[in-house]
């Protein structure tokens, strides 16, 4: 994770198309400006940035769902539930799955776990429409960097 | 457009009618067949779409927004044929028979 630049996810684990499911694997830097100020002397990740993540692990799954043809924008977050700290180093499982797959829009699922047990679950829903002018190239290279598509099962 | 019916049944309309009520907070009694959803009834988009979801839910269906939008921005079809809710209905039915043929 690279926390200030908002790059949550490092890799993919498993994506599974046919299901609807995306596995990824977040590592909580052991350092970042974000814990200067959650909290002095007490890092821990905030909700917020967890949300982020259950986003862009929901995010990787609906371009690969989409096949990169629109491009997903989060515009609810339901039922969101932090059920843990986490820290600095921590190993964070990030899984996502398709609740429902609308027109101009979808609903997602999805939760983190950090050694097996639940820190954060949220259902998610985006507004996907085509890619704003330049955002396509940048966003194919990143799901590439994350091994979004080798993960793929079918 | 032609062959779709002219109002939705009552029954689709107080579904949908509690599903707005629920979904964008707005007092079930102002809720018309007549209610324009945007004019009327003051539903933005994102609300618009966590109707929609609701929608696609109860009926089983998938309200083709997409397409929706584009004729209506492209001047080819009134958004009241979409907004004013017993269009809305008519089409959420006509969408219904269409699943159960296909089934």
């Amino acid at each position: 994770m690279r926390l200030e630049y908002f790059e949550m996810i490092d890799s993919v684990r498993s994506l599974d198309r046919a299901a609807g499911r995306i596995e990824a694997r977040a590592l909580v830097p052991e350092a970042s400006p974000v814990f200067e100020g959650h909290f002095p002397g007490y890092p821990l990740v905030p909700g917020v940035l967890l949300t982020e993540t259950m986003a862009q692990a929901s995010g990787y799954l609906l371009l690969a769902h989409l096949d990169f043809a629109l491009m997903p924008f989060l515009m609810a977050v339901d039922k969101a539930r932090f059920r843990s700290f986490v820290g600095p180093g921590a190993v964070l499982d990030v899984e996502a799955s398709l609740v429902h797959d609308g027109s101009g829009y979808a609903v997602t699922k999805a939760a983190i776990r950090t050694g097996g047990k639940a820190l954060a679950d949220a259902e998610l829903r985006f507004r996907t429409m085509p890619f704003p002018d330049g955002l396509d190239a940048p966003m194919r290279a990143r799901a590439r960097s994350i091994g979004l598509l080798d993960g793929a099962a079918a | 457009m032609s062959d779709q019916p002219t109002t939705g049944s009552t029954a689709t309309f107080e579904r949908v009618a509690d599903i707005i009520a629920e979904t964008a907070d707005i007092p079930r009694e102002k809720i018309t067949p007549e209610s324009h959803a945007i004019d009327d009834l003051g539903i933005d988009s994102l609300a618009f779409l966590d109707i929609a979801f609701a929608v696609d839910k109860a009926f089983g269906i998938k309200l083709p927004l997409e397409r929706w939008t584009q004729e209506v921005n492209e001047g080819k079809v009134p958004a009241e044929e979409y907004f004013v809710l017993k269009n809305l209905c008519a089409r959420i039915d006509a969408l219904v028979v269409e699943k159960a043929a296909k089934a």
